[in-house]
């Protein structure tokens, strides 16, 4: 029961009103983004996120289900940034370098990589854009080449980069040490198709589709977070699912 | 009479949730626009009246994929802090007793019932919300866990994968995700019909606290 109060209450509740015609006057603003006042605000709330997927969620042991070949998509759509598909001028000339705080940067052939350690693994691919689509890969792990090149103890994260024009990406040390985190050469038990970042492209079924680096030329092991073509766009930086 | 009906955490948290689900629906409408059906790529799709559709630009928010992302993914933040803040306080104050529908309520909304259909004619007594109000906003709360649950299966489905299992898998969760949407969309159109058609007086009663209506017999 109050009495009386009712004057008091009204001058707050038309302050709340205001607040919630502003803000709904704001989402009818076709399109908006945050503008340049809210949009650093969602930035950092998305690294705040990055760190809970990263530090908190994150299992680097929990495994991605695996399916059967033949419960494999129909199709799985393929994308790349430039203009026509990449491809190698003298693919027998292309190298993996692998370089930045290792104590021993080195310099991969395909047959090389080949003859490493291999994962072949069917799994479902998360697009940022809500599809799904299941399909094979086989590759040598991360943690394969890892293992070769001696990280320093100060190297967090890796920087992988392709000739996709600038694409690029930024991996953390532990989504990479991961054991489905793979180097793929081939997909659906065939070479790796040049559609799909053929010679070599990172995958994983732990991360989300803009993360795997098709068309790969290095890997630069830093202390410094590496940004990345979707990253730096705004597009959430650890995108592990 | 003036009795004084809601709490302020009620009051706030009631148009926060209001303010925050829209932006969180405007920006999932801007999200589901990337990829607008349900179902794995090449396979069967879920059956959706929405397949393809592009929602009216007012309607959304973000700008772009990235943008409306950002938006969703940041403000699932307050609005869990809100729905929690709100559950703590109805367990708090006793309130849920009021609210929550439980098995004994069932004879009473089949009075209630009777009396909506006109097979009954008095108003059968009551505490502050009868059993179909008390049914409704049940409902509501599971509607949330809901989307809280969903959305966390298609945010993370590797890391919660028996998450995302248990709502039949991830294409099925995001449809489960949207329909929740469409669901909620029509309890706040229903419930602001009744309001206006019932007890205009629960508005002033939800923003200042006090209500003067024709129904203060029911706190």
């Amino acid at each position: 029961m109050t009495e009386h109060r009712a004057p008091v209450l009204d001058r707050r509740a038309f302050v709340r009103l205001g607040v919630a015609g502003g803000a709904a006057s704001l989402v009818a603003a076709c399109g908006w983004d945050g503008g340049n006042a809210v949009r650093p605000l969602l930035l950092d709330i998305s690294r705040l996120n990055d760190w809970v997927g990263e530090k908190v969620l994150f299992s680097p042991t929990r495994l991605a289900r695996t399916y059967s070949s033949a419960e494999r998509s129909a199709m799985l759509p393929g994308y790349f940034i430039s203009r026509s598909v990449p491809t190698l001028e003298n693919p027998s000339a292309w190298r993996l370098r692998v370089d930045g705080l290792v104590r021993q940067p080195l310099e991969l052939s395909l047959p090389e990589l080949m003859a490493m350690p291999r994962v072949t693994y069917t799994v479902k691919h998360h697009c940022v854009e809500g599809w799904s689509a299941i399909a094979t890969w086989h590759g040598v792990p991360v943690s394969a080449v890892v293992q070769r090149c001696r990280p320093l103890d100060a190297a967090r994260y890796i920087r992988f980069v392709s000739f996709d024009s600038d694409y690029s990406n930024g991996w953390d040390m532990a989504s990479a040490l991961h054991p489905q985190t793979i180097l793929a050469y081939g997909m659906n038990d065939n070479p790796l198709p040049p559609a799909y970042g053929a010679p070599l492209r990172l995958y994983s079924p732990t991360k989300l589709g803009y993360k795997m680096t098709k068309y790969l030329v290095s890997l630069t092991f830093t202390d410094q977070r590496p940004g990345g073509y979707w990253e730096d766009q705004g597009y959430p930086w650890f995108a592990g699912i | 009479m003036n009795v004084h009906r809601h709490h302020w955490i009620v009051r706030l948290t009631h148009w926060a949730t209001l303010l925050l689900v829209t932006a969180m629906i405007a920006s999932g409408l801007q999200i589901y626009e990337a990829y607008a059906r349900f179902g794995n790529r090449g396979g069967p799709l879920f059956p959706s009246p929405f397949d393809g559709a592009q929602f009216p630009q007012w309607s959304r928010l973000g700008g772009w994929l990235a943008g409306a992302l950002n938006w969703h993914f940041a403000l699932m933040w307050p609005l869990l802090t809100v729905g929690l803040l709100y559950l703590g306080y109805l367990v708090k104050s006793g309130e849920w007793r009021a609210l929550l529908f439980r098995p004994r309520d069932v004879r009473g909304a089949i009075d209630m019932t009777k009396y909506y259909l006109r097979l009954r004619r008095d108003h059968p007594p009551q505490g502050k919300h009868n059993p179909l109000q008390k049914l409704a906003y049940t409902s509501i709360y599971l509607l949330g866990a809901l989307a809280v649950l969903t959305g966390v299966a298609i945010y993370k489905p590797v890391q919660f994968s028996w998450l995302t299992a248990l709502f039949g898998g991830f294409q099925a969760t995001r449809y489960w995700h949207f329909w929740i949407v469409w669901i909620f969309v029509a309890f706040t159109i229903t419930h602001v019909i009744l309001v206006f058609a019932v007890d205009p007086a629960s508005l002033r009663a939800m923003l200042t606290g006090g209500y003067r209506g024709k129904f203060p017999s029911h706190d």
